[in-house]
């Protein structure tokens, strides 16, 4: 009882109910049959690829800002390491270094325009997204006169970043599990977490505690446009080209994934393993559909329930854990 | 009267903003183990008061000295550094993070796991807990409970000892009994004085002149940004001191109270260079 009201009071605790509920809803009304749904490949690749996006967007959430202009940094990811490796024929590192550190290059802008301008980021990501699709397109007509490029990676970067391990599992499962174990140690075990939450608790006040909030704003946007880059590139790793369109969906998925992870859209509390599971529920509802008779466009229906419940559920879990009074004894 | 400098002491700071005249010679001087009572009614300038003490607001005119030694602030964190520590209305400011976080913002305290540095949250939970049940709130024993979910009068504590904890010399509290029951009124005033007992001065924002005579030692009466009245404890009545307070209203009464230099300024903007 006691284990329980304690469960109830953490961040993660409405995504984790939200996935249980999801997977029950599909056995009950959908007939899935669970051994199939586990064994399968699709929606752990798809929550793979959307999982490495969406822990930098919550961690930017959860410190107060927005970035939607990773929208546009997967495909900029995949076009950077085919244009360079495959169409200019440099080696992969040349690539892949290019991938990232466009990455980077637009996460610096997004976080110095965010941080010295009292322009809302979601205006500013907006703007980036929008200029970054121009200059992709543009790019890759103008250099290779195509919006779609091939690319062979040699052996060994397609064993480190394009795998199909069982011939079925993308290798970036690894890569996104690996990831969060990384950003969960770092947010919730060393000091740089306490920075972001009290940053996107009151970044007046944090400032003048001594956080570096400027530049801890700059680093998260440098994460979350340079893990979209990452994703790009190992896109364009795997399926051996790489398109100018696509990754737009990724905005919502992730926003969707990050909430449903019980992240305050007010930022200043939420989890790493929150966002991790949120993101599990929003691949399991969009690709587990095709597991259940329930109609495909269905799955739309069920994702707005299940933002809209999120966030019925963030708001009554975060009064419980504000309304928390200790029992009797017990230190 | 101490032999020894005030800790802070203000000398004829105005404060204005663009052409909006909010302060006009404010002087006023507190001294350790004492609480200075800021009393006066809504929009008399007592928050642009503290926030000029405070580092967030620059003084158009005038001077502040600490220990008797002139002092400059120019941002929030000169003043924090110096041992002015301002605790608001709604005492922390994060709400949504535990006890032992948010007492330690900034400065966490980190012990070595293996390879790496670790926030240490078991002695940052003791240490917290320990300060703030220093200062007799006993209930609170866990710090991993949510700030937010503390009371008004708990917070208020928290917020305080904190200050202490890390050194603060100057406590300034902005109201801490305007949002408080009763009962937790009480508790925040007993907080006030076990602070001026262990050394601080205290300057104390209120416009509840029965909580004011509870714990202060001096009370100034800001009326208009202007000191009318500046006094000591027994020095006058609660009626005396409330229609101090409500003379703001009516020139009349305002000329009546104040000590002489307001009527000079009156209708009369002193020249101001508004770099803000
Ligand atoms: N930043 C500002 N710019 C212009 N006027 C201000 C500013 N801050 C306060 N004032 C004015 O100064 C006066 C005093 O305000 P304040 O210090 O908040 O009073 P109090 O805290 O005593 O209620 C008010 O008339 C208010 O409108
Ligand atoms: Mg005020």
């Amino acid at each position: 009882m006691n284990a329980f009201g304690h469960f109830l009071r953490r961040p993660e605790a409405a995504s984790i109910i939200s996935l249980l509920a999801v997977i029950a809803f599909y056995v009950i009304f959908g007939g899935v049959d669970l051994s199939k749904l586990f064994g399968a490949a699709s929606w752990v690749n798809f929550a793979a690829n959307l999982g490495i996006v969406a822990i930098p967007v919550g961690l930017l959430m959860i410190s107060g800002e927005l970035d939607i202009s990773i929208g546009a940094m997967i495909p900029a990811g995949s076009m950077t390491t085919a244009i360079l490796s495959g169409y200019y024929e440099l080696p992969i590192l040349v690539g892949m270094l290019g991938a990232l550190s466009v990455g980077v290059l637009v996460g610096i802008v997004n976080g110095l325009l965010t941080v010295r301008t009292t322009v809302p980021s979601l205006i500013i990501t907006l703007g980036t997204l929008v200029a970054m699709q121009g200059i992709i397109l543009s790019a890759s007509v103008l250099l290779t006169g195509n919006a779609s490029v091939p690319l062979d990676a040699p052996a060994w970067a397609k064993f480190v970043f394009g795998q199909l391990i069982g011939g079925s599992h993308q290798i970036i499962i690894i890569w996104w599990v690996v990831l969060t174990v990384i950003f969960a140690f770092v947010v919730h075990r060393t000091r740089y977490g306490n920075w972001i939450f009290a940053m996107g608790g009151d970044r007046d006040s944090a400032r003048n505690l001594g956080i570096p909030t400027n530049r801890v704003t700059v680093i998260l946007f440098i994460l979350s446009a340079t893990s979209a880059a990452f994703v790009g590139m190992c896109q364009a790793i795997l399926f051996n080209s790489a398109q100018v369109s696509g990754g737009m969906n990724f905005i919502f998925n992730a926003i969707v994934s990050v909430v449903a992870g019980g992240v305050l859209l007010t930022g200043g509390f939420g989890s790493v393993i929150g966002i991790f599971v949120g993101t599990l529920t929003f691949a399991i509802v969009n690709q587990g559909i095709y597991f259940t008779q329930i109609d495909r466009n269905w799955s739309n229906l069920i994702i707005g329930v299940i933002l809209l419940v999120a966030v019925g559920m963030n708001e009554t879990f975060r009064e419980k854990a504000l309304s928390y009074v200790p029992k009797k004894k017990k230190t | 009267m101490t032999e020894r400098p005030p800790i802070l002491e203000l000398r004829d700071i105005d404060k204005s903003f663009g052409p909006i005249d909010v302060l006009h010679k404010i002087s006023l001087k507190v001294h350790e183990g004492e609480v200075l009572c800021l009393l006066g009614d809504n929009g008399a300038g007592k928050s642009t008061l503290i926030k000029t003490l405070a580092g967030v607001h620059k003084a158009t005119a005038g001077t502040i000295l600490m220990d008797g030694e002139p002092v400059e602030f120019n941002r929030p964190r000169d003043a924090a550094d110096r041992g002015i520590a301002t605790v608001h209305q709604f005492g922390g400011t994060f709400p949504l993070m535990s006890i032992g976080r948010s007492f330690f913002v900034g400065v966490e305290p980190t012990k070595q796991w293996g390879p790496f540095t670790v926030f240490d949250r078991k002695k940052a939970n003791e240490i917290a807990v320990k300060a703030v049940q220093d200062f007799g709130i006993t209930r609170i024993n866990d710090g991993d409970r949510l700030v937010g979910g503390l009371s008004g009068g708990e917070r208020q504590s928290l917020a305080i000892a904190r200050a202490v904890y890390f050194g603060a010399r100057v406590l300034i509290l902005d109201e801490p009994t305007a949002a408080l029951g009763v009962k937790q009124a009480a508790h925040a005033l007993r907080i006030v004085n076990e602070a001026k007992r262990r050394g601080l001065a205290v300057i104390f924002i209120t416009h509840q002149v029965m909580h004011a005579l509870a714990v202060g030692d001096h009370f100034a009466v800001l009326i208009r940004g202007s000191v009318a009245a500046d006094f000591r404890k027994n020095e006058k009545t609660r009626e005396e001191i409330t229609d101090l307070m409500a003379g703001g209203e009516s020139m009349a009464d305002l000329e009546a109270s104040v000590e002489g230099y307001v009527e000079s300024h009156e209708g009369r903007l002193p020249p101001t260079n508004a770099d803000e």
